[in-house]
């Protein structure tokens, strides 16, 4: 019973806050106070840019989960290392390392203005690409986890079938790690919704275009607290929406069926 | 060449022909074989023998140091001229030990992945595979998923998926050794007729030497990596030639030189003699080796006579004396361990240990007559 103490401590660190926030909440002026911080333009702009950055992390981070996992070289483990690093990385310092990759005048970024005319930062599609960046990595490393404890006999019965490796990873390995695919989307996605550091950053904070939520309960903060509690409110209502979908993908029998 | 599979020769179909050779590990496997359209290989050896990996290198899923596979006309790997088909490519059906059956497709869908991997329309696939399930009698599991069939019908939709294939070789790996004595006779029948109607080589993993007797045409014996008897499966179990195949098909074997040519006297390594008379239908006993020939010597536990006083007075030629030192209670006999000049395995019926009140630690004399002991030369 010597640990009872410590975890009652830490439930009450973690619940207190949440009390705090539904207890001091304006319920009555709740709608009031929505209308006047543009929250309909804030939360629509955070679903769209928190979507987009999970859908570029599938596209592209399960492709990498695979061939992270297949990898048994020096170089895989250093590309584990490097893919992983955002995941550690304070997300200003993010911010920053996109600005100076894909700033005007970045390494990347002045060949992007110069040949294409596109210019990435204080966009939408910065705010996509600034999530996507923090974001990425907790999709690869639950996929990757995923396809490494994945049982490589059946890839070889398909392949003695006459499965080609292609088809084998589309018809047997996707199937099979689909629910830590689905859990890794809901996590990355969770991740990018609440970004903030490397959004307000790159991409900076004009509403309408790059506001998300977080930097519309920030600003918010600075002038009217009531009307950034009542945003916070709306971001609780939907984390515990997402988990609610979490637990019940979890607790589903079979996983992939 | 290059690595094609089409490197065509003669067209005519030699069946299966690998030499195998690759190190994995502490295991160094040195193994090569021959098999007839139509004919039935059993490999049998210990654990750790080598025997899977032998079956995967077939298939292309363990890589040949050297040596090379061959199948009907077809080079399938060949290290010296840089040949190697991938395991898609080549057309085995592999049915593997613990069955690797896809958890997220029906048993339907399971059975007609090959032919679907193979280039077949969605449709012709599942109707061939429609086919064999009905051929195995699944019909009733068509719908269902891996997780809700018996072993036995795993076994089974496993054997289907592999044929739905159309291999032209059948690798079974131990098909039979995760299944409970019930099913496994039932098993035994559904892989007999199935072997009995396929047309190419088959090689067959067992561990069970019944079942290699049952269900092979040759018998491959691997000991460590290697080779070291193959024959029909009387052959092997008449004449064993090493412990390992004597204690699986339950004799007792000796290593000796033969002494005498005209009184077939074979003195034993581990000391003793014994007379060898004995000799099998086709056999032409030792009476054509020369005496200094190395030979093994077979006996039968069961030939093999208990007495508590030395006989005296006999025919019988081969009289020494032991001690018991295991009784083992046996279905319908009791196994004697007997340690003496010569240690042997003996059978005799309960009633018989009853009647001579043999205990472990009691002193007996053995015999057995010269006809029942054979002989044959060492490979």
């Amino acid at each position: 019973m010597r640990l009872a103490v410590p975890a009652a401590v830490a439930v009450a660190f973690l619940v207190v806050p949440l009390i705090g926030l539904l207890v001091r909440a304006p319920w009555t002026r709740l709608g009031e106070l929505l209308a006047e911080t543009a929250a309909v333009d804030a939360l629509r702009l955070s679903l769209l840019t928190a979507t987009s950055a999970t859908v570029l992390s599938l596209v592209f981070g399960v492709p990498l989960a695979y061939v992270l996992a297949r990898s048994r070289s020096v170089l895989g483990r250093i590309l584990r290392a490097l893919v992983t690093l955002p995941l550690v990385l304070p997300p200003v310092v993010g911010g920053v390392a996109l600005l100076l990759a894909f700033g005007r005048r970045g390494v990347a970024g002045q060949y992007l203005d110069l040949w294409f005319g596109v210019s990435l930062p204080f966009t939408t599609m910065g705010v996509v690409l600034a999530e996507t960046f923090v974001a990425m990595p907790f999709l690869v490393v639950s996929v990757e986890g995923a396809l490494r404890t994945a049982d490589h006999g059946l890839a070889e019965a398909a392949a003695t079938l006459g499965s080609q490796p292609f088809d084998t990873f589309r018809r047997v390995t996707l199937p099979l790690i689909l629910p830590s695919i689905g859990a890794g989307s809901v996590l990355c996605w969770a991740r990018a919704l609440g970004e903030f550091g490397a959004t307000i950053t790159f991409a900076g904070n004009r509403p309408g275009v790059t506001q998300t939520m977080p930097l519309a309960v920030y600003q918010a903060f600075q002038t009217s607290p009531d009307a950034a509690i009542a945003l916070s409110l709306v971001l609780l209502l939907v984390s515990i929406t997402v988990l609610a979908l979490l637990r019940e993908w979890w607790l589903r029998p079979g996983g992939a069926r | 060449m290059s690595g094609l599979a089409g490197s065509r020769g003669s067209g005519v179909d030699l069946g299966l022909r690998a030499d195998v050779k690759l190190r994995r590990g502490s295991l160094d496997l040195d193994v090569a074989l021959d098999v007839a359209p139509g004919q039935v290989l059993a490999v049998l050896g210990p654990n750790g023998a080598g025997k899977t990996t032998l079956i995967r290198a077939i298939a292309g899923l363990a890589e040949l140091d050297s040596g090379s596979v061959m199948v009907r006309d077809e080079v399938w790997e060949a290290p010296r001229d840089g040949v190697f088909v991938p395991p898609a490519d080549r057309a085995v059906g592999l049915v593997y030990q613990d069955y690797r059956l896809f958890p997220h497709l029906t048993v339907l869908d399971n059975v007609a992945f090959g032919p679907r991997a193979r280039g077949a329309s969605r449709a012709e696939s599942r109707r061939r595979a429609g086919l064999m399930i009905e051929r195995l009698g699944l019909s009733e599991t068509a719908a269902r998923r891996p997780g809700e069939i018996s072993g036995g019908q795993a076994q089974r939709v496993a054997l289907a998926r592999a044929l739905a294939a159309e291999p032209s070789v059948l690798l079974l790996d131990e098909p039979m050794s995760a299944l409970d004595a019930r099913t496994r006779i039932e098993i035994r029948s559904v892989l007999r007729e199935v072997l009995a109607q396929f047309r190419g080589p088959t090689v067959l993993v067992v561990h069970d030497p019944l079942e290699a007797m049952i269900l092979a045409d040759r018998i491959l014996v691997v000991e460590n990596g290697h080779a070291v008897q193959s024959g029909s499966p009387s052959a092997v179990a008449r004449r064993p030639a090493t412990e390992y195949v004597a204690s699986l098909v339950g004799l007792n074997l000796y290593r000796g030189t033969l002494v005498d040519a005209r009184s077939h006297r074979v003195d034993l390594v581990g000391g003793g003699s014994l007379i060898a008379a004995g000799r099998g239908p086709t056999d032409t006993g030792i009476s054509a080796l020369g005496a200094g020939s190395a030979v093994l010597v077979a006996v039968r536990p069961a030939s093999i006579a208990v007495h508590t006083h030395k006989p005296e007075h006999g025919s019988v030629r081969n009289v020494w004396a032991g001690r018991v030192v295991g009784l083992d209670l046996l279905a319908d006999r009791v196994r004697l361990d007997v340690d003496g000049e010569i240690d042997a395995a003996v059978d005799i019926t309960a009633a018989a240990m009853v009647d001579l009140g043999l205990t472990e630690g009691a002193s007996v004399w053995l015999s057995v007559k010269a006809t029942d002991v054979v002989a044959y030369a060492a490979p």
